[in-house]
Formats: C-alpha cells, sequence, structure tokens
C-alpha cells in the first residue's frame, strides 16, 4: 500500500511537473490562440451581416445562408468564388494575406460585403 | 356590373368603355389583384378572368397570339410556395384552356431555382404538355455555378452569345435578350457591349413599322434599383428601337405585374408562376412574399399577349391562376 502511495504521488508530482512544463511552454501559442481563427458571417434577408469585418492573415471565414433565397460568395477580384448556396449550406474561405478582400453575391449583385484581413 | 363576389377580383368593369391611356395605368394598378387589362390601339378595354365566358370571342381573335410566363423557379420548396410543380401545371392548365390557342410560349426566365439539370428537365415536361414551342431568355438563377453553359446547350443553340437571339412570327420581329451575365458588384442587370452591338445591327435589318417585341428576364427599365430592379445599359437598347411605330417589352424577375408606356414603348413584367414579391419598397428586401394559401393563385400568373394587325400596340392581358 505505501508503496502505490508513492508511486502514485509520484506520478501525480510528475504530471503536475510536466503540466507546469507545458504550460509554460505553451504560452506564447495560447497568445495567439485568444484571437479567433474562424469567423462567421450570416446571408439573411438579401443581405451579409456584418457586412464587413474585420480579421487577422490565417483566420478561416465561414458564410452561411439563412435566407430563403440561394446566394454566392464572390470576390470581386477573383480570389474566391463559392458555388450556389442554398438555405443552410455554407462556404468558407481561409485568408491568409492581408488586404481588403471585397465580394458580392453574383446573383444578387445588391448584395455586397468586405473583408479586411490584417 | 360591378361585381362584389369574394372570389371574383375584379372591381369594375370597364367592357365598352373605351377608356384611354391614363385610365390604362390606373387599371394597371389593380393588375396585381386580378383586373385584367387589354389594350388595342391605345384603346383600353378589361375583362374579368374569373368569368371567361364573357370575354368577347372578337376582342379575342387576332392575327397573332402567345403567351409569355415567367419565373417557375423549378426547385423552390420553401413557405412561400411548397410546390412550385402544382402551379407551373395550373399555368398550363389555364394555357390549354384560354379561349384562342396561342402560337408559342416566350418564357422570361428563372426556369429553374438553383440551374440543375432535374429542375430544367421537369419545366421542359411540364410545358410540353401546352404542344407549343417554347422560347427562353435565362434569368440569373439559371446560370449559376457554370456561366450559362446549361442554358446555352439547352435554350440557347444557334445564338451568337450567351443566349440572345430574334425571330419573326407573322410578321412581328421577336428580341430575345440576356441581361443576367457577368453582373457586377452594386450593379443592376446588364446587356454588355456585345450584345448591344449585335441587337443594333438586329434591328437595322427590319422596316420601322415592324411590330417589335423584346423579352428579357431583369426590366429594362427601372423599377426599382435599390432591389436590383432594372438594367445598367437598357438606356442604349432602348434608343435603337426609337422611331419604331410598335415596341413591347416584356420581362420577369420582380414576380408582380407591372406596365408603364413610354413613348412608342410599353413594357410589361410578369407575375411568377412560383411565389410572389413585395411590391418596391414595402418590405426590407425583395425575398419570396408568404401570403395565405388560398391566395398563393391569386398573385400567380401568365401572359396572354395579341397582336392584331393594323394595330399599334400589343394587347397585353394578364390572367392570375385563381
Amino acid at each position: 500500500m505505501k508503496g502505490i502511495t508513492r508511486i502514485s504521488l509520484l506520478s501525480v508530482s510528475l504530471v503536475t511537473g510536466l503540466s507546469g512544463f507545458s504550460a509554460k511552454a505553451n504560452t506564447p501559442r495560447a497568445e495567439a490562440q485568444a484571437a479567433p481563427a474562424m469567423v462567421a458571417v450570416k446571408i439573411d434577408n438579401f443581405s451579409f451581416g456584418p457586412q464587413s469585418i474585420s480579421i487577422s492573415a490565417g483566420t478561416k471565414v465561414t458564410w452561411t445562408n439563412r435566407d430563403d433565397i440561394p446566394h454566392t460568395v464572390v470576390s470581386t477580384e477573383g480570389v474566391f468564388k463559392s458555388h450556389v448556396l442554398d438555405t443552410d449550406e455554407s462556404f468558407s474561405f481561409t485568408f491568409d494575406k492581408p488586404g481588403t478582400y471585397p465580394y458580392f453575391c453574383s446573383v444578387h449583385p445588391k448584395m455586397t460585403g468586405q473583408v479586411v484581413v490584417k | 356590373m360591378i361585381s362584389k363576389k369574394k372570389s371574383d377580383l375584379l372591381l369594375v368593369d370597364h367592357n365598352h368603355d373605351g377608356v384611354d391611356r391614363r385610365g390604362f395605368l390606373k387599371c394597371m394598378a389593380w393588375a396585381g389583384t386580378g383586373a385584367l387589362c387589354v389594350m388595342q390601339g391605345g384603346v383600353l378595354k378589361s375583362f374579368s378572368l374569373s368569368r371567361p365566358s364573357e370575354i368577347d370571342p372578337a376582342a379575342a381573335a387576332g392575327e397573332l397570339r402567345f403567351v409569355q410566363i415567367s419565373d417557375s423557379h423549378m426547385g423552390f420548396n420553401k413557405p412561400a410556395n411548397p410546390d412550385v410543380t402544382a402551379t407551373l401545371k395550373v399555368a398550363v392548365d389555364k394555357i390549354r384552356a384560354l379561349p384562342s390557342v396561342p402560337e408559342f410560349l416566350l418564357h422570361t426566365g428563372d426556369i429553374s431555382h438553383l440551374s440543375k439539370p432535374e429542375e430544367f428537365d421537369a419545366v421542359d415536361q411540364i410545358l410540353k404538355d401546352t404542344g407549343k414551342e417554347v422560347f427562353y431568355v435565362p434569368g440569373e438563377h439559371d446560370v449559376v455555378n457554370d456561366d450559362g453553359q446549361q442554358f446555352r446547350d439547352r435554350y440557347g443553340k444557334g445564338s451568337p452569345g450567351a443566349g440572345w437571339r430574334s425571330f419573326d412570327k407573322s410578321g412581328v420581329h421577336f428580341i430575345g435578350l440576356v441581361n443576367v451575365m457577368n453582373l457586377k458588384a452594386g450593379g443592376l442587370g446588364t446587356l454588355g457591349a456585345e450584345q448591344l452591338k449585335w441587337l443594333e445591327k438586329d434591328l437595322q435589318s427590319h422596316s420601322k413599322s415592324t411590330p417589335i417585341v423584346v423579352f428579357a428576364h431583369i426590366p429594362l427599365w427601372s423599377v426599382y434599383p435599390e432591389w436590383g430592379w432594372g438594367t445598367d445599359d437598357a438606356a442604349q437598347a432602348l434608343s435603337y428601337l426609337k422611331g419604331f411605330g410598335s415596341v413591347t417589352v416584356l420581362n420577369g424577375h420582380i414576380h408582380q405585374i407591372m406596365q408603364k408606356v413610354e413613348g412608342n414603348i410599353t413594357f410589361h413584367t410578369a407575375a411568377s408562376t412560383a411565389f410572389p414579391q413585395p411590391a418596391p419598397g414595402t418590405a426590407d428586401s425583395p425575398g419570396p412574399m408568404k401570403v395565405p394559401a388560398e391566395q398563393l393563385r391569386k398573385v400567380l400568373g401568365i401572359t396572354d399577349v395579341q397582336f392584331v394587325r393594323g394595330k399599334d400596340a400589343l394587347a397585353v392581358v394578364d390572367s392570375n391562376l385563381a
């Protein structure tokens, strides 16, 4: 019993030690992960919401169509282009390069939005 | 006699009134409720479609008669109309029941809802029951995903471009235009330089006394730009039509009946056979408008167009599906 206890204590301290070690090692990464890696844009009522978003490079943006009419997400500069999205369908794109990316719905071109990547 | 029956949506019967153009536009305000206005050489007559037997056969006769349908949106299945197949079939039944048989059909676009092959197939099958040739122009829903390739293959053979074309029937010159390709962000419908050049050339070989019918999906006049209800470069197209004695422009896209007379041109938009949309500015957006189920068929429709030689303008009669 004593032997087991000693081993248990040893395991606990080892685990604690390891956790402590890994926590220290993870700190820089933890700070980077504080910023969301995924942003959602809702398509509804013939509009993109939010109409303009600001994100960090490397963030993935997911557009989901909640309207009862199909829409598309098309970059005006040809950077990305979704297939037609029926209700509840989604399209995602990860923005790696900083810049401003205006886009629109190619079916209803009055619907416009933009993604600003820092 | 003024009918007050609940099922009869015609408010006042103008038969034999000889109402002039001002009356015509006033009557058009009732078109959404089912009143029919027939213009023949500037003289307006209206008839109730709920009493088709009262339509004078002489007034219904002519040298050319065709039907316009629009916005079938095959594949749409949301609450505004869970069964667009059924309402399209009702439209076909109405066409077959018309007092004078139309020669052919024009479909002013949004044939399908998502440009799927099975959606196009379904519409082809259903319209086959009319036994008539159908001429199509695409709506923006017909050219998604493939830049209009399917539309061109199915309905645009022989077109020099995205599917625009012209043909003649009984001395009337028909021009189908495509204004849903290459739409620009923040823009409206667009015809493009290549098509405009073709149109100008096409019209040059016709005398000014030739009646012209132009059909395209998005309205060629500014119905409501905020909702994309207009065409960026239509003015140039319309300038080529100056001087022609009789010009009728038939459009779809807005899922409601509207008419406008401007100089020598009469513009007419058709109701959808699938679902209605709100009147300009009366809602946040131009999405499918839900109406009580029993009223749905009253706001969907077909357009019956009549050409009578010697008259200045085509007579355009809208009927609802109820």
